[in-house]
């Protein structure tokens, strides 16, 4: 079992949401990363998604464009967020990290070589944001070799017959898209993600939903958590990272995650 | 004749593969409007009152068929090979995106899509697709990169009097690609009224398919002009490719003719040695960029590359899938042409021919021409004249330091 499984597990065990909080590698400087990911553990994330910079993020919105700009200008490349990983792992050997990226620098790497190397830097799964499972067969295949999920994207367009492929081969989790469109554009609808994520389940199984895109803090995770396994908090939190000056970005994210995590655990029965 | 023994070219397969390049690469918000699209064009392949009503909207609203024009002085010039120019600049609009965007928004119509959006280079894809949006009634976006609104100006304003919006887009390196990237978003947001005209033989299955099919009334056309004229096929064609389309659909129907050779012509831009190019089949490297697994221009660490082009329409670092399989295969060749041999066959077809040829169709000429004079005066080679140069008279005269 690895630390993503380990985690999600737990987390059901004792019936509380999981809180996974993304920021871009790298931005917006490199030395930023790895305290603010440490941060975020310490305000309350469960799991950490740490975005690999791309120069051609189609899926995402402004705030997530602009961070990989910013990093993509401080030279960022997927060895830097690899190396950022395993300085993260030599001070918490506990919490998940899933990289989240786009698929041409993983192919560029090689999969068989970023698997070893990603396996090496204490890396749980990867989310291929323009990979769906019908071109995912080779990449899957090295990651679970290694231990390494390979999380997949359910949207609100997503049929049935497409959930069922989907939960055949996901890993890990399954990321659930709260709405049509890109990351930060819009607020989830808690009715909407509620009646879709019913009838989702009865492909995923025991397969752990998490639900991003649109939840930005506490009162909006707390009203899509209670239909969900746990939530992504992305677009919010590089927002905080472009607006805050360098020093103060670490107290700031662990203050943004601890509302969040403060608001979900007030969901579960303790 | 020998038999041939080889079993007709059929590409894509259901995955939307050309051999190891095309497929569906996009968020998964996306998959199910490209299968709707793959599967409502598979119905309408083989429907004949589409297809009909699709001829007869190319006749009478295009001007379909174009000429296949001999160019005797042009061909004189290069003293060799005889050039004949498959004449698309005399499309409606200018140039040979409309045939497609005609096809697609017949497509959009059929599926109850109110809303056309689409990405543009030059413009002229832009102009095409905003000229049938107002000829269909629909509502009509185009995205475009802030750098190439500056160079493209009238085509700009073209779109926005036929009541399109023309959205700029600030982002990465403000070309084509980048319009391509707020495209795609806008389309994940708006999937449900909202249809997605892709204006080359680029992008996710089935987009390369479809464009290429509405792109063949090209070759098509070509084959039975040049068998009239000439009483044979022709024995070279050449077009330029940035993402491909015109190329794909002069190219296309003469596939199983062994005899005919092809050739794209790239944007070699300032040399394929500067770096500053846009010739991805020439000097790029398989990978995955919008949608399909095609050349493209990458860096060690898989970032997209700035490209260079003097035609804003070739500047663009990815290529159709199509392309990519024919390169491997050896069915096509593709070559590379620079800003500068680009800007002199502007110039020399339009003192020897009367025809001013859009920066992009300039790259075919100048190869052509160079070709023409090695081979011997039997051969015939077809030349796609892709768009007239309307449009890029600012940029030459810019070159030229001359103020218009």
């Amino acid at each position: 079992m690895n630390r993503l499984a380990a985690r999600l597990q737990a987390l059901k065990a004792t019936r509380r949401k999981a809180l996974n909080t993304f920021v871009t590698a790298g931005d917006p400087a490199l030395e930023a990363t790895v305290p603010a990911m440490h941060a975020l553990v310490r305000g309350g994330a469960d799991i950490i998604e740490l975005g690999v910079p791309f120069s051609d993020p189609e899926a995402d919105g402004p705030a997530i464009q602009a961070a990989s700009e910013r990093a993509l200008a401080n030279g960022v490349r997927l060895a830097d967020v690899l190396r950022m990983t395993g300085e993260f792992r030599r001070r918490d050997a506990a919490t998940p990290i899933v990289l989240m990226g786009y698929l041409n620098q993983f192919l560029k790497y090689g999969y068989s070589a970023f698997c070893a190397r990603a396996q090496a830097e204490g890396v749980d799964g990867v989310i291929v944001v323009n990979m769906p499972p019908e071109e995912c067969g080779a990449f899957k295949a090295e990651l679970a070799a290694r231990h390494m999920d390979l999380i997949l994207l359910v949207a609100p367009t997503t049929t049935p017959r497409r959930a069922q492929v989907i939960a055949e081969h996901a890993s890990g989790f399954v990321y659930y898209v709260s709405y049509k469109g890109i990351t930060g554009a819009q607020q989830a609808d808690a009715d909407a993600v509620g009646a879709r994520l019913a009838a989702l389940r009865t492909h995923t199984g025991e397969l752990p939903v998490l639900v991003g895109f649109g939840i930005k803090d506490g009162a909006a995770a707390a009203r899509v958590a209670p239909h969900a396994d746990g939530v992504v908090v992305g677009s919010a939190l590089v927002q905080t990272m472009a607006e805050a000056p360098l020093r103060a970005i670490p107290v700031r994210l662990e203050s943004q995650a601890r509302d969040i995590r403060t608001a979900l655990d007030a969901l579960s029965p303790q | 004749m020998p038999e041939r023994n080889r079993e007709p070219y059929h590409a894509p397969d259901a995955a939307g593969r050309f051999g190891e390049y095309g497929g569906r690469f996009v968020a998964e918000t996306l998959m199910h409007a490209l299968e709707e699209l793959a599967r409502l064009y598979e119905s309408v392949r083989a429907d004949a009152d589409f297809q009909a009503a699709l001829a007869r909207e190319l006749a009478s609203y295009v001007g379909r068929p174009t000429p296949l024009y001999r160019a005797a002085r042009l061909s004189a010039r290069a003293g060799g090979a005889r050039i004949y120019l498959k004449r698309e600049d005399l499309n409606h609009t200018g140039a040979h995106k409309i045939n497609n965007t005609v096809g697609q928004a017949m497509l959009a119509q059929r599926m109850g899509k109110t809303r056309l959006i689409a990405e543009t280079g030059a413009g002229q894809h832009g102009v095409a697709t905003a000229t049938v949006a107002a000829r269909m009634g629909l509502e009509c976006c185009v995205y475009m990169g802030t750098e190439d609104i500056e160079r493209q100006g009238v085509n700009v304003y073209r779109m926005k009097l036929l009541g399109a919006e023309v959205v700029p887009v600030h982002s990465g390196s403000r070309t084509l690609k980048d319009a391509m990237n707020e495209a795609m978003r806008d389309w994940v947001t708006n999937v449900d009224d909202t249809h997605y005209i892709i204006g080359s033989v680029a992008g996710p299955h089935p987009y390369p398919m479809l464009v290429r099919d509405f792109q063949a009334v090209i070759g098509i056309e070509a084959k039975a002009q040049c068998l009239e004229a000439e009483g044979a096929l022709p024995d070279l064609l050449v077009a330029c490719v940035g993402g491909g389309s015109n190329a794909m659909g002069l190219f296309y129907p003469f596939v199983d003719d062994d005899g005919v050779d092809i050739v794209g012509v790239e944007a070699a831009g300032e040399g394929l040695a500067t770096g500053r190019h846009a010739a991805p089949l020439s000097a790029g490297l398989p990978g995955v960029l919008h949608g399909s697994r095609t050349y493209i221009m990458d860096d060690d660490d898989g970032q997209i590359m700035q490209t260079h082009s003097v035609s804003a329409g070739l500047d663009y670092p990815g290529v159709g899938p199509e392309h990519a399989h024919w390169k491997d295969i050896g069915r096509a060749r593709y070559v590379s042409v620079t800003d500068h041999e680009a800007l002199a066959a502007f110039r020399l077809l339009t003192r020897t021919e009367g025809i001013i040829p859009a920066l992009e169709s300039s790259h075919a000429i100048a190869w052509a021409m160079a070709e023409a004079a090695r081979r011997p005066a039997s051969d015939v080679i077809v030349v796609n004249l892709s768009g007239r140069g309307d449009k890029d008279i600012h940029t030459v005269a810019d070159i030229d330091g001359i103020e218009v």
